[in-house]
């Protein structure tokens, strides 16, 4: 059993993400091969066609690519493609989320950037 | 997508107590259904009907096309798995493997064989002899071996420990995946197979409640915090499912896709809105005042 899916949310979109993370990360080059539907059902322990439709979505994306017979590949160039669509996402993601918080909690606009700072140094 | 089970209006009552009431739906092929339901919903008794055990009071209903009952051609299509299923007092392990081809045309010895040694089930033993979770595991390696394009479990993991649990999940989705077929899995136990669910049929006091993709469910409700008067004044004109008072705080479940404008409008008064799983969202459907026993586990 791998990490459990988020059942407050669609699967299939959540499988998308999965695929798109491991390219992200370079554990799916551009051009290889992504493992099978059925690989992905037993992997994560989800229905087939569940996976199929998280597939077919980034088919659709042009982020994969079937080759009749063989199985489905990762594009090439799609890396750029993923990382300005999470740029896009990463402001309401993630900045939204932390400011409100900050807010609660009485940090400064000023002290949270200085904690920013602080973070990518440390990285 | 060829339909083979096809059920209008399906009534069971005995006297006044109304145990199935009007229930129409379809099952297509290849599909994995959850029929999903508290205790004494009427999942048994709509299983039963299905499977031509029981004889309904009123109602329409074609299993492959046909009427079940008395109908060979049929039930040899069929392999339903009850909670409680009894065997001859003689019977092993190994008689309960050694009939079972008599009665599944696709049954595949491999399969069991490979089953078998999985759940380390001890062949010589009598069945009556068998724990309860030895006897559900009988039970699975019958309903997987047995390749029915119509395979139903009826809570098929009773007293089943964790691994053996996971075991029948994996070998399941693997041996679905290599061969297709209509699977119904009866289950109060809803957030451990969701994941495993294509189509999802939620019965509740002999009504059905809910026909639906599971995909299409999972994230379709959320929850709403706030103070209560505040969550009130949102809640205004939107189907609440389950509502619980804490202080002066809300907690309320709501059905429907929230839009962005209606998150914004939450935020800004201040409301945390959350998401809800499968298993929860049923659960407040079917308690009928929400501090049900089955929302505390």
């Amino acid at each position: 059993m791998s990490f459990p899916m988020d059942d407050s949310r669609p699967i299939f979109v959540q499988i998308a993400e999965r695929v798109e993370n491991d390219i992200l990360e370079g554990i799916l080059p551009e051009e290889s091969q992504v493992p099978s539907i059925n690989q992905f059902a037993a992997f994560y322990q989800i229905n087939p066609a569940t996976a199929l439709k998280g597939i077919n979505l980034l088919v659709d994306q042009g982020i994969l690519y079937k080759k009749r017979g063989i199985g489905m590949f990762v594009a090439t160039g799609v890396r750029e493609i993923i990382v300005s669509k999470r740029k896009e996402q990463f402001y309401e993601q993630y900045v939204v989320s932390m400011v409100k918080e900050a807010h609660k909690l009485g940090i400064t606009a000023e002290q949270l950037t200085d904690m920013i700072k602080r973070g990518a140094k440390e990285q | 997508m060829t339909t083979i089970v096809e059920v209008k209006g399906l009534s069971k009552h005995y006297g006044k107590v109304k145990a199935v009431d009007n229930v129409s739906f379809k099952l297509e092929e290849g599909k994995i259904y959850g029929l999903l339901g508290r205790n004494g919903a009427g999942k048994t008794t709509i299983m039963h009907m299905l499977t031509a055990q029981l004889f309904r009071t009123s109602g329409e209903m074609k299993v492959f096309g046909e009427e079940p009952y008395e109908n060979e051609k049929v039930l040899k299509q069929i392999c339903f798995i009850k909670e409680s299923q009894k065997y001859p007092e003689t019977f092993r392990v190994k008689d309960v493997l050694n009939v079972s081809p008599l009665f599944f045309p696709n049954w595949d010895k491999e399969l069991a064989q490979s089953l078998v040694e999985d759940f380390r089930l001890p062949l010589k033993r009598r069945m009556k002899k068998l724990s309860r979770g030895m006897l559900s595991a009988v039970g699975i390696v019958v309903g997987l071996a047995s390749r029915a394009p119509l395979t139903i479990f009826d809570e098929p993991y009773l007293g089943l420990d964790a691994v053996a649990r996971n075991l029948f999940y994996d070998r399941l989705l693997a041996d679905y995946g290599e061969h297709p077929r209509t699977i119904i899995l009866s289950t109060h136990l809803i957030d451990e197979v969701s994941q495993l669910l294509e189509h999802v049929l939620v019965i509740d006091a002999g009504k059905l409640l809910l026909d639906e993709e599971a995909e299409t469910l999972r994230g379709s409700a959320s929850n709403v915090v706030g103070s209560a008067a505040k969550v009130d004044a949102f809640l205004a004109g939107k189907k609440v499912i389950h509502r619980s008072p804490f202080g002066g705080l809300m907690s309320a479940t709501v059905l429907g896709q929230l839009s962005k404008q209606e998150r914004l409008l939450a935020a800004e008064q201040g409301l945390e809105i959350g998401p809800v799983s499968l298993q929860q969202m049923i659960v407040h459907m079917t308690g009928s005042n929400g501090n049900n026993e089955e929302a505390a586990q």
